[in-house]
């Protein structure tokens, strides 16, 4: 219980806040959001589509873009705060200590250079090294995310690779400097479940292999709880929830998290239980701008009370080693 | 037994791509002797990934795309000699996307009105309160009708997709990954509601989707494809607790399961991608990928046997035990 | 202290005003004009600069340099917008059948709208002119033949883009027609695009009216047009300036209004710019 409270986070995320300028106001995006990730440490970050879970990765990559921008709270790496950090500053950060993963792996590489040269960048860039030594170290990085004939796919353009293969290569990419924190933002939802499979599998082989830590980001609160040791479940712009991933699916404390761990059909329940009606969240995800006052999942939360419509809860700690956001988590 | 909703006998759509004078004309066997029935009031999952060819078996049914060989009937009719018109009253499909599959400039009203009256329910009065009639099945409130699908949630946007797709009372209705468009905490909804309307209405589902979880949920039979072939059907028990296809372990062992760790399933998983329907590999198309893969597989094409009545799979090894296979090929 | 935002942007009201005035004036001419633009010549009032008695000035035949620009906003609105109307219908239907049917027909519209770009549009208006003779209707059905491609263009590339959505699979699997989806599916989605390159051509129109007027191959004499108002004031271009000034303005004005609105209308009727409620 002692040693932890010493150890500096590798990543420490503070009370961070991003504005949202619309066009007559302007909104929380992501609103007192605080999360720690240790080194060498997976931790993951669920949420459905809107709920402010990938611009909190874009912000700790400092790659937020009109109209979103830091509101507030502090981005600390290493014990150096990065989140006032200049243009300059944020370009050696990235690629070389932090490292991103995106959802469509075409978009995210040069569709005109081969994808050797765009891992062999990594190197001229960040270590300062000769192209021609760049080259081979690339060839080496793309043997190591199990490209197969690795000398020949060096060449290779973008378009020439299947998805995964392509994903493969933005896991090289992304690794090729040894960074410090890896952020993954839904890095397999564009794949197929197979192939899914082996994406992660290796992720997490190679990050556990270079002591590298992850920050996974998903819809997919199953894909998560099997990859990361701890958890956050983001809801309209807030955490509601964080736990180490077997307690989030054993002990759900938020009712948001409750609600999407039995609403979906889950592989092998209607052999041991027979058909059951799925338990819906009633309701619809609200918008930026119709966020309700109070707790933001009243709403549509089967438990709420009168506090829950006016008093915003505050982030609780569980006995059992985690948050909740909830009036009601007894 | 009851003649059969629909009856695939060898069906196959192949198509010819590419030109005579850049690199050739190629046959892409996209879909590759399929042999199918669908009952009355049945409903059966069709899985597989990207690529093998689910989609295209969907628009033939439907009648948009002509075999190249073989048989389909709906109701005891050559699809060849039913006129397009009476098809549409009897097969129609859900699409994954409530998005792009609404006319953005068309009102519910419009959307659900103009088919009745293009299938001759000219009286005002009857259209009118059949499409009352349909939103109020589908969980919309008849005071919406005249809204755009702009001012629709996603979850909203697919209930609207869904009463188009009844509004002609099919008897067989095709959903293309119906949820999986959709925010995490709204699917529930909708699978809830295709299962009420489904017994509502005395209807057929073909329930395409990777997702394994929704398709054991909702199907009585399923189907597994793999680049054009079916590779293994039976009933949902069959499929999902005795499976005898290693591409159906694959697909079963790549679902994330907090509650299945990846120790006891990594064996069957698969390795690599799935190849291109244009050059599919040589006898079982699943070889190279196959983690129980024998000699005969590379050259001898599995036929699809009976492991039990009604238990079909493609394998040599269907008959073996999964542990003994393994243990035989190593 | 908040400013109502103005959609579509200033351009959009500044053009929107400029064609709108101009609208105003050509249908109130009767009312507005101080005489008759033709009959009331008077040789004694002949080339007097503009005044206070003649806004604009008179020319030699002593004519209200002022009546006739506003009886010649007519003749210069009728040929921008019926050509253009023109030009739309032709090119719609041609883009609108050649992308979603493709095959041969695409090939064989797709290349006459290439030959239709290869010459240029003035040169084949004058060979019609020729053809059918000077005159108002000759000008915009010679206008109105020779700039569509595009629109025929612009909406083929949209129903090609149209084409794969699911709205409109899923209007033939309910057993639409070809014709019904094109007209009730597509179309609809694509008006947009075609309304700003129809306002954008309106200006084109009235200037090649302006230009084939100017050539003596327009509205003759003496019924006014920009155009021709124009082409009869080259000789005294140095002795009475106001003759060619008021003309020039007036096809100058309208025609920066109808770009400024077609400008806007892009703004406004972009899909892209539409934000998805997510």
């Amino acid at each position: 219980m002692t040693q932890p409270l010493l150890k500096v986070p590798l990543l420490q995320v503070d009370d961070l806040h991003i504005a949202l300028k619309g066009e007559s106001a302007t909104y929380n995006a992501v609103e007192k959001v605080s999360f720690e990730i240790g080194r060498g440490e997976a931790f993951g970050l669920v949420g459905e589509s809107g709920c402010g879970k990938s611009i909190t990765a874009l912000s700790v990559m400092g790659l937020l873009k009109r109209p979103l921008s830091l509101g507030g709270g502090r981005i600390v790496l290493d014990g150096e705060e990065i989140q006032d950090a200049s243009a300059a500053e944020w370009r050696r950060l990235r690629g070389k200590r932090i490292a991103m993963i995106f959802q469509e792996p075409m978009t995210a590489l040069n569709p005109l250079s081969p994808v050797g040269r765009q891992i062999a960048e990594m190197f001229v860039l960040h270590e300062g090294c000769g192209w021609n030594e760049a080259m081979d170290r690339a060839e080496d990085a793309l043997r190591q995310v199990q490209v197969p004939s690795p000398e020949r796919r060096i060449r290779d353009f973008p378009h020439q690779l299947s998805g995964g293969m392509r994903q493969r290569v933005m896991i090289a990419i992304a690794l090729a400097c040894g960074p410090e924190l890896l952020i993954a933002d839904e890095p397999t939802t564009a794949l197929d479940v197979t192939v899914q499979a082996e994406i992660i599998d290796l992720m997490a082989e190679l990050c556990a292999a270079k002591g590298t830590a992850i920050l996974m980001i998903s819809h997919d609160l199953g894909l998560v709880a099997n990859m990361c040791k701890r958890v956050a479940v983001m809801y309209a712009g807030r955490i509601v929830e964080q736990q180490e991933a077997d307690a989030i699916f054993a002990t759900p404390r938020h009712p948001y998290t409750q609600g999407l761990i039995n609403s979906l059909p889950r592989l092998g329940e209607r052999s041991r239980r027979g058909r059951q009606r799925l338990q819906e969240i009633t309701g619809t995800v609200p918008s930026i701008a119709s966020y309700p006052a109070g707790c933001r999942f009243n709403p549509r939360c089967a438990a709420m009370t009168e506090i829950c419509r006016e008093v915003s809860p505050e982030i609780t700690p569980l006995p059992s080693n985690g948050l909740v956001r909830c009036h009601h988590h007894g | 037994m009851a003649e059969p909703l629909l009856k695939l006998d060898d069906l196959a759509v192949h198509f010819r791509v590419g030109s005579a004078l850049a690199g050739g004309v190629k046959t892409l066997k996209a879909v590759d002797g399929v042999t199918l029935d669908v009952q009355p009031g049945e409903c059966l999952g069709l899985v597989g990934e990207s690529g093998c060819g689910k989609s295209t078996l969907a628009l033939a049914i439907m009648g948009l795309i002509p075999p190249t060989r073989g048989q389909l009937a709906l109701e005891g009719h050559d699809i060849k000699t039913i006129d397009r018109m009476a098809t549409a009253r009897t097969v129609q499909m859900v699409f994954q996307d409530p998005y792009a599959s609404l006319n953005p400039r068309q009102t519910v009203r419009r959307t659900l009105a103009d088919p009745l009256r293009i299938h001759g329910v000219t009286d005002k009065a009857e259209v009118e309160a059949r499409v009352a009639d349909m939103m109020a099945k589908v969980g919309l409130r008849p005071e919406q009708a005249d809204r755009y699908p702009h001012e629709f949630s996603g979850g909203q946007r697919q209930r609207i997709g869904i009463a188009r797709a009844l509004i002609l009372k099919p008897k067989l209705v095709i959903c293309d990954e119906p949820v999986s468009a959709l925010d995490v905490s709204i699917r529930a909804q909708i699978i809830n509601l295709l299962l009420d309307l489904k017994d509502e209405m005395g209807l057929s589902y073909i329930m395409i989707s990777h997702d394994l979880g929704v398709v054991e949920h909702v199907s009585d039979r399923v189907a597994v494809m793999y680049l054009g072939r079916i590779v293994e059907q039976g009933s949902w028990q069959e499929i999902f607790e005795d499976p005898r296809h290693p591409y159906t372990r694959a697909l079963i062992a790549a679902i994330p399961d907090p509650f299945l760790r990846a120790a006891a399933t990594a064996k069957a998983k698969a390795k690599g991608e799935i190849a291109s329907a244009l050059n599919p590999p040589s006898g079982c198309h699943f070889h190279p990928r196959c983690p129980m893969k024998a000699d005969r597989c590379v050259t001898e094409v599995p036929v699809l046997g009976a492991v039990s009545p009604g238990h079909l799979a493609a394998c040599h090894f269907r008959d073996s035990q999964p542990q003994e296979v393994v243990a035989a090929t190593r | 202290m908040k400013l109502p935002r103005l959609r579509g942007g200033t351009s959009l009201w500044i053009g929107g005003g400029l064609v709108a005035l101009a609208m105003v004036v050509a249908i109130a001419a009767p009312l507005i004009a101080h005489t008759d633009p033709v009959l009331d010549a008077n040789l004694m009032n002949a080339e007097i600069p503009p005044g206070f008695d003649f806004w604009f000035g008179t020319d030699a035949q002593g004519r209200d340099i002022y009546s006739r620009i506003v009886y010649g906003s007519r003749i210069s609105l009728t040929v921008g917008v019926v050509s253009q109307v023109l030009n739309s219908l032709i090119g719609v239907t041609l883009g609108l059948s050649a992308g979603y049917w493709g095959g041969w027909w695409d090939d064989f519209v797709t290349g006459l709208t290439n030959l239709m770009l290869a010459i240029p549009s003035l040169i084949f208006a004058l060979a019609i002119m020729a053809i059918l003779g000077p005159g108002l209707s000759s000008l915009v059905v010679a206008l109105g033949l020779t700039a569509w491609s595009y629109s025929c263009r612009v909406a083929r590339a949209q129903v090609l883009s149209l084409k794969g959505q699911g709205y409109i699979q899923a209007a033939r699997i309910l057993g639409y027609g070809d014709l019904r989806i094109m007209f009730t599916q597509i179309l609809p989605n694509i008006l947009g695009p075609l309304i700003v390159i129809a306002t954008l051509g309106m200006g084109g129109a009235i200037l090649s009216e302006a230009a084939l007027s100017f050539l003596g191959l327009g509205i003759r004499p003496p019924f006014p047009s920009w155009g021709s108002m124009l082409s009869e004031a080259r000789d005294q271009i140095t002795t009475a300036p106001w003759l060619s000034v008021f003309p020039g303005a007036a096809i100058f004005l309208t025609v920066l209004g109808l770009n400024l609105l077609g400008d806007g209308l892009r703004d406004i009727l972009d899909p892209q710019s539409t934000t998805r409620r997510t």
